[in-house]
């Protein structure tokens, strides 16, 4: 596959030489000469240097024959600029931008660039799954096919505890595919009691995504 | 008319000095606070110190029931994401963004989100017509 990855500070420096081992085409735009420099010594002729929002630069790149095209600098607006240009006039089919402001991410998504990553995103939810009774982690959004992948862990004052899964009001677009006890996962049936501490994963509609949280979160009665 | 202007450059703080003269409701957005002095001290509107493509700093500057949203700081791409963001979450009724960039202007000038104002194909076609103006010697 050829892959154009716009920013060539470490998230994209690293991407690319993982890519490159993969035996994947391989191109960095990057700005800044001394980036630049450190890349070409480092991974060899694999850069271009200019500014990647520029349309021009764009099309010296190949853009129009890329597969993928991965925009990694530090501005959201420029990454954005970059997936929507890609999109638009260069029609590269797959997008991937780096958000760095979480609220941005429904601005990208609202005009069909889908794929992000919110490095911000990721921290905030790794906290939330230190933290106990805490509602529900997202794991995964699909928005656009309105699902997403989201984990509960059951406190220990849970009325779902010593419950069998068929007994709880699950909602019927949402599905328990695993769960995790002491470590060990779990793939559990309508039998299955609930303990303590387990770390439930669902994958649930967005619509339904409350209700789980209601019956996992121990906040009310309702199981 | 309410409106909101993003950069206090020449152009911004050009702007918002004539509607805030002739009586409109003005805010003006632009990171840098030394910039503000471009308005001069007649200016009656008010001035928000922040990033335009942060949704609270557009709040601030009232965006909510803003008439019009101008995106003239001195970055395309922060333009173009600004303008999106005053259209699509706020559904400002008027959106203007200036795009230096003749081919991104074109490009979303073709998304249809907003109206965009090429400077740099607004000035070659003035220079183009001064030159090659009927009279003009060959």
């Amino acid at each position: 596959m050829y892959i154009i990855i716009v920013g060539g500070g470490k998230v994209g420096y690293y991407l690319a030489k993982m890519l490159l081992q993969d035996e994947h085409e391989v191109l960095i735009v990057e700005k800044d000469k001394r980036k630049c420099d450190i890349i070409s010594a480092e991974l060899g002729a694999v850069v271009l240097r200019g500014d990647g929002t520029d349309s021009g630069v764009m099309e010296e790149a190949g853009m129009a024959r890329a597969d993928v095209v991965v925009a990694v600098t530090g501005d959201d607006e420029d990454n954005l600029m970059i997936c929507q240009m890609a999109k638009r006039k260069f029609d590269v089919e797959r997008r991937i931008a780096r958000i760095n402001n979480p609220k941005n991410k429904r601005i990208f998504e609202l005009l069909g660039i889908d794929r992000t990553v919110s490095v911000t995103d990721l921290i905030l939810a790794q906290i939330e799954r230190e933290i106990p009774a805490q509602s529900l982690v997202h794991l995964l959004t699909l928005r656009e096919a309105g699902v997403s992948f989201v984990e509960a862990k059951v406190p220990p004052d849970s009325p779902v505890i010593g419950k069998r899964l068929r007994d709880l009001r699950i909602p019927d677009d949402c599905v328990i595919p695993l769960i995790i006890r002491n470590g060990a996962g779990i793939i559990p049936y309508g039998e299955t009691t609930l303990a303590a501490d387990d770390e439930v994963v669902a994958v649930t509609a967005l619509e339904s995504e409350d209700v789980l949280e209601r019956l996992f979160g121990g906040k009310t009665l309702e199981a | 008319m309410k409106v909101v202007i993003l950069g206090c450059g020449r152009l911004g703080a050009h702007l918002a000095r004539r509607l805030d003269r002739a009586g409109h409701n003005v805010a003006i957005i632009d990171r840098s606070s030394e910039s503000f002095a471009r308005l001069g001290n007649d200016f009656q509107g008010t001035i928000v110190l922040g990033t335009g493509i942060d949704e609270d700093i557009l709040r601030r500057a009232g965006i909510e029931n803003a008439d019009a949203f101008i995106a003239v700081s001195n970055g395309d791409n922060t333009n173009a994401m600004a303008a999106e963001i005053a259209k699509l979450v706020f559904n400002v009724p008027r959106v203007v963004a200036r795009l230096y960039d003749p081919v991104r202007q074109e490009t979303f000038d073709a998304l249809g989100l907003m109206e965009t104002v090429c400077p740099t194909v607004m000035a070659s076609d003035r220079i183009y017509d001064l030159i090659t103006a009927a009279g003009t010697a060959p």
